[in-house]
Formats: structure tokens, C-alpha cells, sequence
């Protein structure tokens, strides 16, 4: 009987803040662009969605967030492990201290954070400055894809070492143990014991990572090359710049579209290397 | 089991309580008259405000936008509770009328308004028919910001009066090396292509588009990067040394480069072959709250008093000529802000290009920021 509100009240609240708005985006998608206010007249025209499925700018634009998203993720996968096995396996005392440090760029706004990059990576800043002199010629980091990667891995890091080392630190000792009993050296204890274990970490920092990171806009807008030319840049774009809410509509709804699948074939790919492994 | 879930409803209900009462402690009560200004950034100088204030009672609530799509994103959104808003008249102030999003302004309750330039006020009327919905806050043109002596060095022999300085690859390429900036417009940029090939700045014809298609990719690998709102900061800090834009952006950046003294000089060039004039208008969102206390601070801000204090501060030319004689002398002989007769003419303003062109014209940009 006490069970009914509470879930009332999370139906209304997943109805209001989740089906509701995207209810609105796909009417707006399915509408007319006009000089008006609002910008757009309802109706039923695919036309968005025309456009954005056959013009190559938005494939192309999609397919470039998804390369960035995916590089990003496994770059943050390659740094994050070893950092979260670090803490999992630290002293308990240091345990709480070392989370807090993977945390500490929270505390700072990300603007500042993103606008302190531009400063370090700028032409006349020191970072560059050290850089070509270590390697005895000039050379440029903001505005390039190499700021874009550097400060996308910054940023997403922590989403990635947060729930590995969640799933880490959960891990029974003994197990380890019992495979060094059993005369398995410490790489083959880990390959067979502790990453199968960690795979439920790896899942959901990869998706925390991955999919914030393809609707990226800030950190190409500021930092990118002007080839960056990101989904998230694409969609501002079309709401702003084209004024044409219906097609920015639409590919918000083709991004999302993708974005469900991801994780989806994630958890497959998973789970069947689990069920193989356990066969 | 009742006593776990009431309790915390209990305290929801509670904290929903708080954040109401807060809510309504912070709303100002309805007694006290305020006003809404949306403007752009770094366009103001605050004492005209707090002036208006103690003169009217009137308190303005103040915020700024860097760019006009965000402007008429949100203007277009419907509600968005500004009062106040100073869109440049090509292209977002032509729209927004057509749009039906302005409201007119009834200039018998702004009796400053007689102060503003008719020659001027003349120009924007292709926009604003019968100029009903807006009056001239500031203007100012589009051109190239400069640091010379960098270009100098990598081109010497590079015109340091012409569109030539970026649109041609021969000098882009060798002035690439101290970073070139496009601005991140194609309502601000195309036309200037087209004035630059001896187009219509207005054209929606295809191959004129076409053509300035092929002008700006062949310059699209010496574009270090693509600002919106402006290149103030970048030019300043030498950063970069060639950017297309705003002049008051530009005049302002070689003020602030002095101040930092590092040696950078920062010059304005209106090209020769004809710089696109723009006029940032004071108007009036046609759902806009408070349009009596609207009308009140348009009037203030077009007395000449104020409108001199805010050309002071921001170094663009306004359009009430009666401000001049408090205005800085040196300001006032500047050319690159209060431009000469002979420049003015050789000035162009655009007029509104239907949807499908506009449409055209970001494709064409879009492939230009991508490179493809």
C-alpha cells in the first residue's frame, strides 16, 4: 500500500522530466521551420529527418563525435585502470584521501577549468614553449585535435576512474590469493581473475565516459580546430546559427537514437565474452 | 512501514516549504519598478545605468548576450522576460520584426528619440520600414583587426588597405604563421566576400555564392580558428595577427594591447573595396514585461549625456550627434570610430535575404568550417 505514491511519484517525475520533453523534440523535429514565435509551426513533414539522414555534413559529423567519443573512452580506460586498481588495492586509511584526490577537479568549475587549458596550451604559454624547445622546432596546441583529445581525456577521467574503482574495491582479496595458492603469477591472476570481475566497471565507466562525450560541444568549441566539426557543434549550429529547430530537433533525435544502441551493444559484447569465459 | 515513507514526505514537503519562502524573499516586490536589458558584451558603461537608476528609480537588471543567435534564440523561444535588447539590423533585427517578436516603440513617450541622427536613422529603414521598431544604440563596421608589424615581417609586400590581406592565398599563406581568425559568422562574412569579388553584398544568385565558396576554401588552411564573439581577447594578447572583425572590437583590443604593454600594436583596417556598416538598434520584445519602464531607459540612453559616456567606454560611434561634444577628443578624430563622410559613403549596408538563401549560406559555411 506505502509502495503506491513512491512509485507514482517516480512515474510522474520520469513522465515530466524524461517522455514529456522528448515528446516535445520529436513534435518540433516534425515540424515546419517559419519566421515566427516560436520558430517552428507543428505539422507532420519529415523533412528534418530527410535532411539529416541523406546530407553528409550530419554523417560525417557523427561519425567524427563517435571516433572522438571512442578514442577518448579507451585512452580514459588505458589511464583509468591501473589508477583505480591503485586505490582499490591501497591501505584502507589512504583509500577515502585518493578517491577524494580523482574528485578534486570537481570543485572547480569546468568553464575555469576548460578556460585554464586555453591559457596552458596557448602559443606564448610556457607548456609550449618547453615543447619546442625539447624538440627543436615550433609547434601548436590549441586549436588542434590534440587539445581536443588532451582536454577530453581530462575531463572524463574521473567518470572513469569513479565507477572501476567502485567495482574494484568490491573485490574479494582472497580471490587473488587463492589463484597465487594455486600457482598463478600475478599477470595471469589479473587476466583471469580480477579484469573478468572488473567487467561491470569497465561497462558503466565506459558509458559515462562515452556518451556525454559524443554530444561534446564545449570542449571542441573552445579548444578544437575548426575541422572539429563535432555533432554538438553541428546541432548549435542548426538551433542558432540556421535558426531551424526542426532539423536541430531531428538530429538531437538521430543522436539520441545512437546513443541507446551504444551501451546496448556494450552490455552485449560483454556479456557474451562473460558466457563464452564461462563455458 | 508508513512511518519510513511519511517521514520523509514530511521533510520534502518541508524543504519545498523553505525554497518557496526563500523564492519569494528574493523576487523583488511589485512596488519596485525594474527594467530588463539584454545587450552585447563589453557595450555599456555601467555608470550610465547606475545613473538611470537614481534618476528614475528605475532598477535595471542586466545581462549580456555574445552573439546574435543566442539573441534570437531566445527571442524567438517567446518569454524571455527581457525588456530591453539590442540586435544589429541585419540580419536579427529585420527577422525579429518579421517574426512579429518586436514590439513598436512609441516615440512619443521618448522624447530623446528626436536626438538621433536622420542620415543614419535613414540607413536602417531598409530593415525597419518607416524606422517604427528600433533606434540606433551604436554602430559600427566590419572589417579586419591587425596587428601590422607581424604581417609585415611574414608579407611585406601584403596591401595593409585591402580584403587582398586575407582574402588572397598568396598573402594568407605567408601570414598563416601568425595566426589568421575568421569570425564565426556567415551573416557577417559572406557578404563581405561578395563586395570583395564586385558582387551584390546581397546576392542570393548561385554562382555568386559558388564564387565565394572558392574563395574562402582557398584560404581555409591558413585559418587557424573560427570565433564567435569576436576576436577581442586573441587580437590583444597577439595571439593572432588577422581577423575579420567588428571595429569597435578591434579599436578596443589595440586599447586594451596597450594597456598590457607586451608590445603588441593593434590597428583597424576598413578595407578599401567596402566594409559592411551595421547598426546594433535599442528595441523592444513584443512580450516584454515592463514597456513603460522600457521606453524610460531608451529615453535616457539616447540623451546625449549618456550616449557620450558609453561611446567613451566602448569606442564605438553612436548616432546622436549632440553627444559629440562631450565625447573624447581623440576618440573623435579616430577615423577608425567616428568614420569621415567620404568613408561612410563608401560604406555598405545589406538588406534581408530570404530563408532558402540564408539556408544556401550556411551550407556553404558549414563545408567552409569543415575544411570539405
Amino acid at each position: 500500500m506505502t509502495r503506491l505514491p513512491v512509485l507514482a511519484i517516480l512515474w510522474a517525475w520520469l513522465f515530466v522530466l524524461l517522455v514529456l520533453p522528448l515528446g516535445i523534440v520529436l513534435a518540433i523535429a516534425l515540424a515546419d521551420s517559419v519566421d515566427a514565435v516560436p520558430p517552428f509551426a507543428l505539422g507532420v513533414s519529415v523533412e528534418a529527418f530527410r535532411t539529416v539522414l541523406t546530407d553528409p555534413l550530419y554523417r560525417d559529423a557523427l561519425l567524427a563525435s563517435l571516433q572522438v567519443a571512442g578514442v577518448s573512452t579507451a585512452a580514459c580506460l588505458l589511464m583509468g585502470y591501473p589508477v583505480a586498481l591503485t586505490i582499490a588495492r591501497a591501505p584502507v586509511r589512504w583509500r577515502d584521501p585518493l578517491v577524494l584526490a580523482a574528485m578534486l577537479p570537481f570543485w572547480t568549475g569546468f568553464p575555469m577549468r576548460i578556460n585554464a587549458w586555453i591559457g596552458l596550451l596557448a602559443d606564448d604559454g610556457w607548456l609550449v614553449a618547453a615543447l619546442s624547445w625539447a624538440i627543436g622546432a615550433p609547434i601548436r596546441l590549441l586549436y588542434t585535435d590534440a587539445a581536443l583529445y588532451l582536454c577530453m581525456i581530462y575531463t572524463y577521467l574521473p567518470f572513469m576512474v569513479l565507477p572501476l574503482y567502485a567495482s574494484l574495491s568490491r573485490l574479494d582479496p582472497t580471490l587473488r590469493e587463492a589463484a597465487a595458492d594455486l600457482g598463478a603469477p600475478p599477470w595471469f591472476g589479473f587476466l583471469r581473475v580480477t579484469l573478468p570481475l572488473s567487467i561491470p566497471g569497465i561497462v558503466a565507466g565506459c558509458v559515462l565516459v562515452f556518451v556525454p562525450a559524443v554530444g561534446e560541444y564545449v570542449i571542441p568549441e573552445l579548444l578544437g580546430g575548426p575541422n572539429a566539426q563535432l555533432v554538438g557543434r553541428v546541432l548549435w549550429a542548426e538551433f542558432f546559427a540556421n535558426r531551424d529547430w526542426p532539423v536541430a530537433a531531428a538530429l538531437a533525435m538521430a543522436l539520441l537514437l545512437v546513443l541507446l544502441v551504444f551501451p546496448a551493444v556494450v552490455r552485449a559484447v560483454f556479456l557474451r565474452s562473460i558466457a563464452t569465459e564461462r563455458e | 512501514m508508513a512511518c519510513t515513507t511519511e517521514e520523509p514526505m514530511r521533510w520534502i514537503g518541508r524543504a519545498f516549504f523553505c525554497l518557496l519562502a526563500m523564492l519569494c524573499a528574493v523576487a523583488p516586490s511589485q512596488a519596485e519598478r525594474v527594467v530588463n536589458v539584454y545587450n552585447w558584451t563589453d557595450y555599456i558603461d555601467p555608470a550610465v545605468l547606475r545613473r538611470f537608476t537614481a534618476e528614475t528609480g528605475i532598477a535595471v537588471r542586466y545581462d549580456v548576450f555574445d552573439s546574435l543567435e543566442t539573441l534570437e534564440a531566445k527571442l524567438l523561444a517567446g518569454h524571455s522576460g527581457y525588456d530591453v535588447v539590442t540586435p544589429s539590423n541585419e540580419p536579427s533585427f529585420s527577422r525579429l520584426i518579421k517574426a512579429g517578436a518586436l514590439a513598436p516603440i512609441d516615440t512619443a513617450q521618448v522624447p530623446n528619440w528626436a536626438n538621433l541622427d536622420p542620415a543614419l536613422m535613414r540607413r536602417v529603414a531598409r530593415s525597419d520600414p518607416g524606422n517604427k521598431y528600433g533606434g540606433i544604440y551604436l554602430y559600427g563596421t566590419i572589417g579586419l583587426g591587425t596587428v601590422p608589424a607581424r604581417i609585415a615581417a611574414l608579407a611585406p609586400d601584403a596591401p595593409l588597405d585591402s580584403w587582398d590581406l586575407i582574402f588572397k592565398p598568396e598573402h594568407a599563406r605567408r601570414i598563416a604563421a601568425c595566426g589568421i581568425a575568421m569570425m564565426d559568422s556567415a551573416i557577417d562574412v559572406v557578404p563581405s566576400v561578395l563586395r570583395y569579388l564586385g558582387k551584390d553584398p546581397d546576392s542570393t544568385d548561385a554562382t555568386d555564392l559558388a564564387a565565394v565558396e572558392r574563395t574562402l576554401m582557398a584560404i581555409r588552411p591558413y585559418v587557424r580558428t573560427f570565433a564567435s564573439g569576436g576576436n577581442l581577447e586573441a587580437l590583444a594578447s597577439g595571439r593572432i595577427c588577422l581577423a575579420i572583425d567588428y571595429s569597435g572590437d578591434v579599436v578596443q583590443a589595440a586599447a586594451r594591447a596597450k594597456e598590457v604593454g607586451k608590445g603588441v600594436a593593434v590597428k583597424y583596417i576598413a578595407p578599401r573595396e567596402g566594409a559592411e556598416i551595421g547598426f546594433d538598434m535599442l528595441a523592444i520584445p513584443a512580450d516584454a514585461p515592463h514597456k513603460a519602464e522600457a521606453l524610460a531607459f531608451i529615453d535616457f540612453v539616447l540623451r546625449p549625456d549618456s550616449m557620450a559616456s558609453i561611446t567613451n567606454t566602448v569606442r564605438y560611434p553612436n548616432a546622436v550627434p549632440a553627444s559629440r561634444a562631450a565625447i573624447r577628443p581623440e576618440l573623435l578624430a579616430d577615423t577608425d570610430v567616428f568614420p569621415t563622410d567620404a568613408q561612410l559613403a563608401g560604406f555598405f549596408t545589406i538588406g534581408p535575404v530570404p530563408q532558402a538563401a540564408e539556408r544556401a549560406r550556411s551550407r556553404v559555411w558549414a563545408r567552409f568550417k569543415a575544411g570539405k
